[in-house]
């Protein structure tokens, strides 16, 4: 397979099927390192499931997952998130009974050193990484405009405050792949484009590799390099947003998704 | 073990798995459906024979009528309680409805030790169980040869409901997907309903026919049987009809073989179908016929 | 003073006045009612082992009875005297090695911690085939584990004694020893629910998809939490058998899950605190509720009592708990040093520093 060479993340001929449904059919992608990737599609095409394969929610029936040329095919989510792959979720999945800060401590869980004893009772080392644990979530957070939430319940938060926690949360896993599901979903204009911004700066900041599904448009066409089109499970385009624009395959896509809302 | 005593352990294996199968379809279905043990169904077989006992016993209702009567009655009982206790905790956290659950079935049975009491009441049970056959060597009684007839006959019933009707066809649906079947206009809650009017209903033909079997019945006579009906559940394939009725039959052979080929082991019955459970849990969790549900993210 | 010193300083005069409390109480107070106060702790053990799995963790298991027989059963076995072992095994004759050795009076506190031994390793022989799944198999297959211990401690004579029991265990739990374990249940819970751990473990609870995918390792902690609960609920069930100096095979039956449940539940799913007291009034109360069941005898006036009073009344109260009142007493909120700092005394008070400043909203 040469032509995955150089590639950070892979997808190789994955198809995966829901009983009669087949959501993803082999499907081919790369993710250079550094590289903004869009995914974008009409509603159900299978956007979500391609990321759901690729963290690991679900087994590809057919085709492999190469990350950093291992094969993470299978690997159950948590094993996935260890390894450098961290994700949002498009219905939100905060864990709504913990403060804001707890969200994002949770990832850093897996990094703790200390053994359930030493953290039970309060062992030094322990108290140690939890403190620096809860710097590094506090910056985060603070990246974020979320410092003055970290006490309050995730659960009570409204949407658009919500998003920025799931993405706080997946940024302090210090992922090297990062997974954006619908980020904006939710946010007003202006709220979208300081995202934009945002999305763009801890790229480059944290040296992220980033892969985005979004239905708006605007956001994808202006900060993705590459944008990938997919439509009943199958990639149906690939190119720069420019190509994309034009590309008459893309087109009816989408006028068939507007055709069936007036119908 | 000789051939006929091999065959008559195997008219008992049928005759007790029938009763499990009967009251692994009442699991499965609300397991199905709002994928939740409803703690409460042995209690429900419990109430079914109650009903029986009372108006067979103190009522002195003819047999069919009262029988009848008793399964319709626990079919009503089903309803209330899922109407009372268990649709206002639907939207709650998993826990809470599980919680809820116990707690039904834990004043259930404590309704009736305060109200008919911990001692067993003698069963009677109609003539034509109590009848001998002999088939070659083996004497078989009447009761576990009509056991899993009834059964059948009432399988066959329920069956019919949930395949070729469209009060079947909405609990099907249901269960696939109750958002989607909720969008499209379908009164879930109602559907929701029959199911545990049809669940109990078998339920209650179970405990009755397990009086029959056992006459002596007790307010915590569905424990065990629940117990082991909802392995059986597990067995088959929780959420999968067909799969109860095998995993019925399954458990039911097990456990009399069990103790028909090392009588020893006697005091383990229970233990063995805890054992059968957890293999299958090891091994397939999903059962003979269950597929996997992918929990969408 | 610091913030961390100033607590510790608190504790230890919370720990101290607690203790002549005990103390003065032990004294002055009969022995009915400083039974019904050990029994409160041991309450106080179990109930808080029990939310940590349920509550904390969101695990709905119903095997904490069996749990409780393990440690119950382990301490008979190592406490109860040579001369007595060979009285009370007359049908068949006690395995190896308990018939050879019985702990002393001051091995007392090691006999309750195999006692949590017996009851973790019970938790890892369950937990392990069951935790792996997703559902709600695991309440289904903790009911089973519970039922067969009761099936082994009926049928296992020669270690159990069968249905007979075992009599004679020596009343070693006094106040203090149930007081300073039920201390170490709270302190070492508490620490673990705040901890890293018991972040993870309530991260699974409130959305295990997303846990998983935060790198949570789901069947670790969840194996973990059922563990630890294990391992609380032999120490309580160890203490108990010592309390009432008998064990046979119904003195842990299902009735014990059911009122753990209702004393998790009233508390508040999660809540240590809630446990606490919940479960010492529960003590209290079903006392108090005794009489419901025993017979009344007023002069010409006679109730005879009612068997399943208590549990009906206990069974429609969890129902009604569950449809109307849902998160319980203290829903998961708990009493700490820093909820009573901020409310007598000292202002300012934070847990962790908030660094307001350039927060660039989007
Ligand atoms: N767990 C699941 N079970 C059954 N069908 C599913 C599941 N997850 C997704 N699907 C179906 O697969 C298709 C693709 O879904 P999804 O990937 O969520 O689409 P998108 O994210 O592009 O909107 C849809 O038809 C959806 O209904
Ligand atoms: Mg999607």
């Amino acid at each position: 397979m040469s032509w995955k060479n150089g590639a950070f993340l892979a997808l190789d001929k994955v198809s995966l099927n829901f009983g009669g449904l087949l959501a993803v059919s082999d499907f081919d992608f790369i993710l250079r390192q550094g590289e903004l990737v869009g995914l974008i599609g009409p509603n159900g095409a299978g956007k979500t499931t391609v990321f759901n394969i690729i963290t690991g929610q679900y087994e590809p029936v057919r085709g492999r997952v190469f990350f950093k040329g291992q094969d993470i095919t299978g690997w159950r989510p948590d094993r996935v998130t260890c390894a450098g792959i961290a994700r949002t979720f498009q219905n939100m999945r905060l864990f709504g009974g913990l403060t804001v800060l707890d969200n994002v401590l949770v990832s850093r869980h897996s990094k703790l050193k200390s053994s359930v004893l030493a953290a039970a009772f309060n062992f030094p080392g322990y108290i140690k990484e939890e403190r620096e644990a809860k710097i590094k979530a506090m910056g985060l957070l603070d990246r974020l405009g979320l410092a003055d939430l970290a006490h309050m319940r995730a659960g009570n938060l409204p949407y658009g405050q919500q998003r920025r926690v799931e993405i706080a949360r997946a940024l302090a896993a210090d992922p090297k792949v990062l997974l954006l599901d619908e980020p904006a979903a939710g946010m007003n204009p202006e709220e979208t484009i300081r995202l934009m911004e945002f999305i763009s700066g801890v790229r480059n900041e944290f040296g992220l590799t980033i892969f985005l599904i979004e239905h708006d448009m605007k956001l994808v066409m202006g900060i993705c390099e590459r944008i990938h089109v997919i439509d009943y499970g199958i990639s149906i385009a690939e190119g720069t947003p420019k190509e994309i624009q034009d590309d008459p395959k893309v087109i009816s896509a989408y006028l068939g998704e507007e055709a069936c809302d007036y119908s | 073990m000789n051939a006929s005593v091999f065959f008559q352990q195997l008219i008992n294996g049928m005759s007790l798995g029938s009763l499990y199968a009967l009251l692994a379809i009442g699991y499965t279905m609300v397991y199905g459906i709002l994928r939740f043990i409803n703690f409460a169904h042995s209690d429900i077989f419990m109430v079914g024979a109650y009903f029986a006992f009372f108006s067979i016993v103190i009522f002195r209702i003819p047999w069919p009528i009262a029988a009848i009567l008793s399964i319709g009655l626990t079919a009503l009982v089903g309803m209330a309680i899922d109407r009372v206790a268990y649709r206002p905790v639907r939207d709650a956290p998993r826990i809470s409805a599980l919680i809820t659950a116990v707690g039904v079935s834990s004043f259930l049975e404590n309704l009736g030790l305060v109200t008919v009491g911990a001692r067993p009441k003698a069963f009677e049970s109609p003539s034509f169980m109590s009848k001998l056959f002999h088939i070659g060597d083996a004497a078989i009684t009447g009761v576990a040869i009509w056991v899993p007839v009834i059964t059948l006959g009432f399988l066959i019933v329920m069956m019919y409901i949930v395949y070729k009707t469209k009060v079947g066809m909405a609990m099907r649906a249901v269960s696939t997907d109750i958002d989607a079947t909720r969008l499209m206009g379908v009164d879930v809650d109602k559907v929701i309903s029959y199911t545990f009017a049809l669940g109990s209903a078998l339920a209650a033909v179970g405990g009755i026919l397990w009086a029959c079997k056992y006459p002596k019945i007790s307010p915590l006579m569905g424990v065990y049987p629940g117990w082991k009906a909802f392995t059986a559940a597990v067995v088959g394939g929780i959420g999968s009809i067909p799969g109860a009725m095998i995993g019925g039959f399954i458990i039911g052979l097990i456990e009399v073989m069990t103790v028909a080929i090392s009588p020893g082991l006697s005091g383990y019955r229970d233990g063995v179908i805890f054992l059968v459970l957890v293999i299958f849990l090891l091994l397939r969790p999903t059962g003979i016929l269950g597929e996997t549900l992918k929990e969408k993210v | 003073m610091s913030d961390k010193s100033r607590k510790t300083f608190l504790m230890i005069i919370f720990l101290c006045v607690l203790f002549i409390l005990v103390w003065v109480s032990d004294k002055f107070l009969d022995e009915y009612t400083m039974r019904v106060i050990r029994t409160g702790l041991i309450y106080i053990i179990a109930a808080i082992s029990y939310n940590l799995i349920n509550g904390i963790a969101g695990q709905f298991s119903l095997g904490p009875n069996g749990f409780m027989a393990l440690g119950g059963y382990m301490v008979a076995l190592l406490m109860l005297p040579l001369e007595q072992k060979k009285f009370v095994w007359f049908l068949k004759p006690l395995i190896w090695p308990f018939n050879s050795f019985s702990f002393t009076k001051a091995f007392f506190p090691l006999a309750i911690f195999f006692g949590g031994m017996a009851g973790a390793l019970g938790a890892l022989v369950v937990g392990f085939p069951t935790l792996r799944l997703r559902g709600d198999y695991l309440a289904i297959a903790t009911f089973g584990f519970s039922q067969i211990i009761i099936v082994l401690a009926n049928n296992l004579i020669s270690v159990t004694n069968g249905a007979l029991g075992i009599k004679g265990v020596p009343e070693y739990a006094n106040i203090y020893w149930c007081l300073a374990w039920a201390i170490i249940t709270v302190l070492f819970t508490t620490n673990l629910a705040n901890s890293s751990y018991g972040r993870a473990m309530k991260s699974i609870r409130d959305d295990e998809i997303a846990a998983e995918s935060m790198g949570i390792s789901i069947f670790k902690h969840k194996l973990l939490a059922f563990v630890v609960s294990g391992f609380f609920a032999g120490v309580s069930g160890g203490l108990m058998t010592s309390l009432i100096t008998t064990i046979s095979p119904s003195l842990f039956s299902f009735t014990m899950t059911f009122n753990l449940l209702i004393i998790i539940v009233l508390g508040g799913l999660g809540s240590i605190t809630g446990s606490v007291i919940t479960a010492f009034a529960f003590a209290i109360l079903s006392e108090l509720l005794r009489f419901v069941e025993s017979p009344i005898n007023l002069g010409p006036i006679y109730i005879p009592g009612i068997a399943g009073m208590r549990m009906l009344v206990f069974s429609f109260l969890l129902v009604v708990l569950m449809i109307f009142y849902r998160r319980g007493i203290f829903g998961e909120k708990e009493l700490s040093w820093d909820w009573v700092l901020s409310r007598f005394g000292s202002k300012n008070h934070q847990g962790v520093k908030v660094c307001p400043g350039k927060t660039e909203h989007f």
